[in-house]
C-alpha cells in the first residue's frame, strides 16, 4: 500500500494515465501540486505565459493526437484566464482536462483572496466538472475526468482542487484506478441496425446524394472507414471546417468544405441534392445558412454520437445515434450484401457537379501582378507547396483562417487545427506550440493575422524556453480583415475600428526573443523566404508577409439565403 | 404544450444548478420546479413543468439526458399520470368574509391549518388547474400570501421511474 499526499497523487496519476505534457502556470492555490511536479520527472510541465495559452496548447495537442490535453492553473485569475480556451474546446468537442487550484475548503464562499467559483463560471462550457471534497478521492475523480473528456462526444472537464486537498502533510492510500464507472453515463457506440439499413436503402436509391461530414469523423477516428465508404459508393463528399482532412481533399469525390465560405461546388451540390448523409456534423448556422431554405429537395440521414445534435436545427428523416466509425463500418458491411447501384445512376449528378467545378475553375481569386501587393491566397498556396502539403496547420481567426482552409489541401485527419465553433482569435499560435511539442520532427505552421497574433504573442517567450520550432506565417493585411470585409459589405465601408494602426515592427519584436523573422512584401521575395523558413524544422521562424488589405474571402453565402445563394467575388453573385 | 418532466438526479452538490443552468442557457422555459431527495439517499427527484412544441421538448429531454448528473428521466405527460401540487394561502378573514373563506375552502376540499383573529391559512392540494381556480375564488376576499410547491407527479399504473 502506498501513501501519498493529494498533490503527489495528482502527479502520480498523470504519470499512470500516460500523460507526457501538461500546460500550466503556477500560483498560490496550486503550489503544492507544483512542488509535487518538481519532485518527479515523468510528466513534463510546459510553462506558458498566459493561462489562455495553456488551454489552447493543450487543445492543439488534443486535436493533433486525439488524446486529452491537460492544463494546470491556479485559482481566481489563473482559472478565469483559462475560460476562453475551455469554451473553445467545448464548442469543438475537444477532449481536455483542466486542473484548477482553489482556495482552502474552509475559505470557500468567503470571497477569499483569489477565490472565484470557477465551477460556476465554466458550467455552460464544460462537459462536466468536479470539486474535490477529500484527498482520498483524487485518483478516482481524475480517472472519471479523463474518461468523460475522451469518450462519447468529447469535451473539456474541469477539476477544482482546494489547496488543503493537496496538503503535503496528509497522506492517503493511492491506487491507480484502471477503470471507472459512472452510472448515469453510458455513451452509445453502435447505431440502431434498422435505422442503418434504412439509410443504406436510401443511399442505393439516391440519384443526387452528398456526404456531409464533420469533426465527428476526426474525433471518432473514422476517416479511414469514411474514405472506404465514399469510394465504394462514388458519392461526392463535402466536409465542414472542423471535418477537413476526414476525407482526402485531393480525391475526385471531394468537393472541399461547405457553408458560409465553403466551395461553390459543395454548396451547389448540397442545395440540389436528393439525399444528404450527414455524419459527425451538427448543421450549425455557418453551414446551413437559412434553415428554412436549406436543401429543399433532400432527405436527410443524420449520424451523430450526441442525440441532442440530431434534429436540433434541421429535422433528420433518418436519425442514427452512434459513433461515426461503428455506424460507417456497419453501412459498409450492409452494402457488401447488396446489389450495387448501377454505375450510371450517378452519371447525371456528376455531370452537374463537374459543371459547377468548371464554372469556377481559375476564377477563385486574381493572383497579384508584378509590383502589386501579394494576395493572401497565393501565399497559402506557396506554403502548401513548400511543405508538400504535409504540415500540421493551425490558424487564428479571420480572413487568413478561411484562406488557409480553402487553399491548403489536406489529405489526412488531425492536420488542420482551427477554432471553428467559438472562432477564438489567439488560438493559432499556442495551439501550434502544443502540436509541435509532440511532433518535433514535423513542420507545424501557424497561419495568423496581425490582429490575432497580438492576442497571444507573449508565447514567444514559451517557445524560447522550450525550443518550440513553429513556423508563424503572419498574413499582414494591416487590418482586422474579416471585420473590415463585413463592414465593406454591410456598412458601406465604414471601417469602425477594424484597422490596425501602430503595428509593431514584427521583425524586431521576434528578434528580441532571439528568433528569425523575415519580412516579405513582393512576390519574388516569397519563395526564397519560404525556403529559408522551412530549411530547419526545429527553428522558430516568423514570416511577416504583407498582403493586399482590400481582399475579401469568397465565396460568401448571402445572409438569410439558401446554400446556393453566394457572392462569388466583389462583382459576381449566384 | 405543457409537459411535466421528472428526473432522477445524482444527489451531488452542483447537480441542481446544472439542470437549472441548462434551461436558462438554452432559452428553455421553466414554469415550476420541485426537488427533494428520494428513498435512495444518493438520488434526488426533480420535477419540472415546461412549455414548448415537440421540437423544443425533444431538445430539452435530450440535453437533460446529456448532463452527467441526470440518471434517468421521464416525460410524464406522454402517458397517464397523477399530478399534484400543494399550496398554502393566507387569506384575510375578518367579519363576514371569515365564513366565506371557510365555505370556499370546503368546496375545494382545502383545510384551514392556522388561524389568527384576522387571517386564515389554508392548505390545498390538487393539480395546477384546481389551485389556480382556488386562487381566483379567494382573490375577491383578499389573498395576503401564496406559497406553492410546484408540480410533482408520478405515472399511473405499474410504470416506474427508478434505476
Ligand atoms: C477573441 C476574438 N475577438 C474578436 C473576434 C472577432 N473577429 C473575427 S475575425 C477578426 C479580425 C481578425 O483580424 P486578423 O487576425 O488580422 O485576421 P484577418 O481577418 O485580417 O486575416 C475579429 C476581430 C474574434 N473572432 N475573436
Ligand atoms: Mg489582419
Amino acid at each position: 500500500m502506498e501513501l501519498l499526499s493529494g498533490a503527489d497523487m495528482i502527479a502520480r496519476f498523470l504519470k499512470d494515465e500516460g500523460v507526457e505534457h501538461i500546460y500550466g502556470y503556477p500560483g498560490g492555490a496550486a503550489l503544492h501540486i507544483y512542488d509535487a511536479l518538481f519532485r518527479q520527472d515523468s510528466v513534463k510541465h510546459i510553462l506558458v505565459r498566459h493561462e489562455q495559452a495553456a488551454t489552447h496548447a493543450a487543445d492543439g495537442y488534443a486535436r493533433a493526437t486525439g488524446k486529452p490535453g491537460v492544463v494546470l492553473v491556479t485559482s481566481g485569475p489563473g482559472a478565469t484566464n483559462a475560460v476562453t480556451g475551455i469554451a473553445t474546446a467545448y464548442m469543438d468537442s475537444i477532449p481536455m482536462v483542466v486542473l484548477c487550484g482553489q482556495v482552502m475548503s474552509h475559505l470557500i464562499g468567503e470571497d477569499a483572496f483569489q477565490e472565484t467559483d470557477i465551477v460556476g463560471v465554466t458550467r455552460p462550457v464544460v462537459k462536466h466538472s468536479f470539486s474535490i471534497k477529500h484527498p482520498s478521492e483524487i485518483p478516482e475523480v481524475l480517472k472519471k475526468a479523463f474518461y468523460l473528456a475522451a469518450t462519447g462526444r468529447p469535451g473539456p472537464v474541469l477539476v477544482d482542487i482546494p489547496k488543503d486537498m493537496t496538503s503535503p502533510t496528509e497522506r492517503y492510500e493511492y491506487v491507480y484506478p484502471k477503470k471507472v464507472k459512472i452510472r448515469s453515463y453510458n455513451p452509445v457506440t453502435r447505431g440502431h441496425t434498422g435505422q442503418i439499413k434504412k439509410a443504406v436503402d436510401m443511399m442505393l436509391k439516391a440519384r443526387r446524394p452528398v456526404f456531409y461530414t464533420g469533426g465527428g469523423i476526426i474525433t471518432g477516428r473514422a476517416s479511414e472507414a469514411l474514405t472506404d465508404l465514399v469510394q465504394r459508393l462514388g458519392f461526392p463528399i463535402t466536409t465542414t471546417l472542423m471535418g477537413i482532412g476526414g476525407f482526402p481533399q485531393g480525391d475526385r469525390c471531394s468537393l472541399g468544405w461547405l457553408g458560409m465560405h465553403g466551395s461553390y461546388e459543395a454548396n451547389m451540390a448540397m442545395h440540389h441534392a436528393d439525399l444528404i448523409v450527414a455524419i459527425g456534423a451538427r448543421f450549425d448556422d455557418r453551414v446551413t445558412n437559412n434553415t428554412s431554405k436549406f436543401c429543399p429537395t433532400a432527405k436527410i440521414v443524420h449520424v451523430d454520437i450526441d442525440p441532442s445534435s440530431i434534429s436540433k436545427t434541421v429535422r433528420a428523416d433518418v436519425p442514427i445515434v452512434g459513433a461515426a466509425g461503428s455506424v460507417i463500418s456497419e453501412m459498409i458491411s450492409l452494402l457488401q450484401d447488396r446489389e450495387p447501384a448501377s454505375p450510371d445512376a450517378l452519371a447525371e449528378w456528376w455531370k452537374s457537379i463537374d459543371g459547377w467545378r468548371a464554372e469556377r475553375e481559375g476564377k477563385l481569386y486574381e493572383p497579384s501582378k508584378p509590383g502589386e501587393a501579394l494576395k493572401p491566397q497565393e501565399v497559402i498556396e506557396a506554403v502548401y507547396r513548400a511543405t508538400r502539403g504535409e504540415a500540421f496547420v493551425t490558424t487564428d481567426v479571420g480572413q487568413h483562417q478561411m484562406f488557409a482552409a480553402q487553399y491548403y489541401k489536406f489529405a489526412k485527419p488531425n492536420r488542420f487545427i482551427t477554432s471553428g465553433g467559438l472562432g477564438t482569435m489567439g488560438f493559432g499560435f499556442p495551439a501550434a506550440m502544443g502540436v509541435k511539442l509532440n511532433f518535433p520532427q514535423d513542420d507545424v505552421v501557424c497561419f495568423t493575422g496581425e490582429g490575432s497574433f497580438q492576442m497571444m504573442m507573449q508565447e514567444l517567450s514559451t517557445c524560447k524556453q522550450f525550443d518550440v520550432g513553429v513556423k508563424i506565417v503572419n498574413l499582414n493585411n494591416q487590418s482586422l480583415g474579416m471585420v473590415r470585409q463585413w463592414q465593406d459589405l454591410n456598412y458601406k465601408s465604414r471601417h469602425a475600428h477594424s484597422y490596425m494602426e501602430s503595428l509593431p515592427d514584427f521583425a524586431k519584436l521576434i528578434e528580441a526573443y532571439g528568433f528569425t523573422a523575415i519580412k516579405v512584401t513582393t512576390i519574388d521575395e516569397l519563395e526564397p523566404a519560404l525556403e529559408r523558413a522551412f530549411a530547419d524544422t526545429h527553428e522558430l521562424v516568423f514570416l511577416d508577409i504583407y498582403v493586399d488589405p482590400f481582399e475579401h474571402v469568397y465565396p460568401m453565402q448571402v445572409p438569410l439565403g439558401s446554400m446556393r445563394d453566394m457572392l462569388l467575388s466583389k462583382t459576381e453573385r449566384t | 404544450m405543457r409537459h411535466i418532466i421528472s428526473i432522477l438526479l445524482e444527489n451531488e452538490p452542483g447537480a441542481l444548478s446544472r439542470v437549472v443552468g441548462l434551461f436558462s442557457q438554452r432559452n428553455f422555459n421553466i414554469e415550476t420546479l420541485n426537488v427533494a431527495p428520494t428513498e435512495d439517499p444518493s438520488l434526488s427527484r426533480l420535477t419540472v413543468t415546461t412549455v414548448g412544441d415537440d421540437r423544443v421538448i425533444e431538445q430539452i429531454t435530450k440535453h437533460l439526458n446529456k448532463l452527467i448528473d441526470v440518471v434517468k428521466l421521464v416525460d410524464l405527460t406522454e402517458g397517464n399520470h397523477i399530478e399534484r401540487e400543494l399550496m398554502l394561502v393566507k387569506v384575510k378573514a375578518l367579519g363576514a368574509s371569515r365564513d366565506e373563506v371557510k365555505r370556499t375552502a370546503d368546496i375545494f376540499r382545502a383545510q384551514v391549518v392556522d388561524v389568527t383573529p384576522s387571517v386564515y391559512t389554508v392548505q390545498i392540494t390538487g393539480d395546477a388547474g384546481k389551485l389556480d381556480a382556488f386562487v381566483q375564488a379567494m382573490a375577491p376576499i383578499g389573498i395576503l400570501e401564496v406559497a406553492r410547491t410546484g408540480v410533482s407527479g408520478i405515472a399511473r399504473g405499474d410504470k416506474l421511474l427508478s434505476l
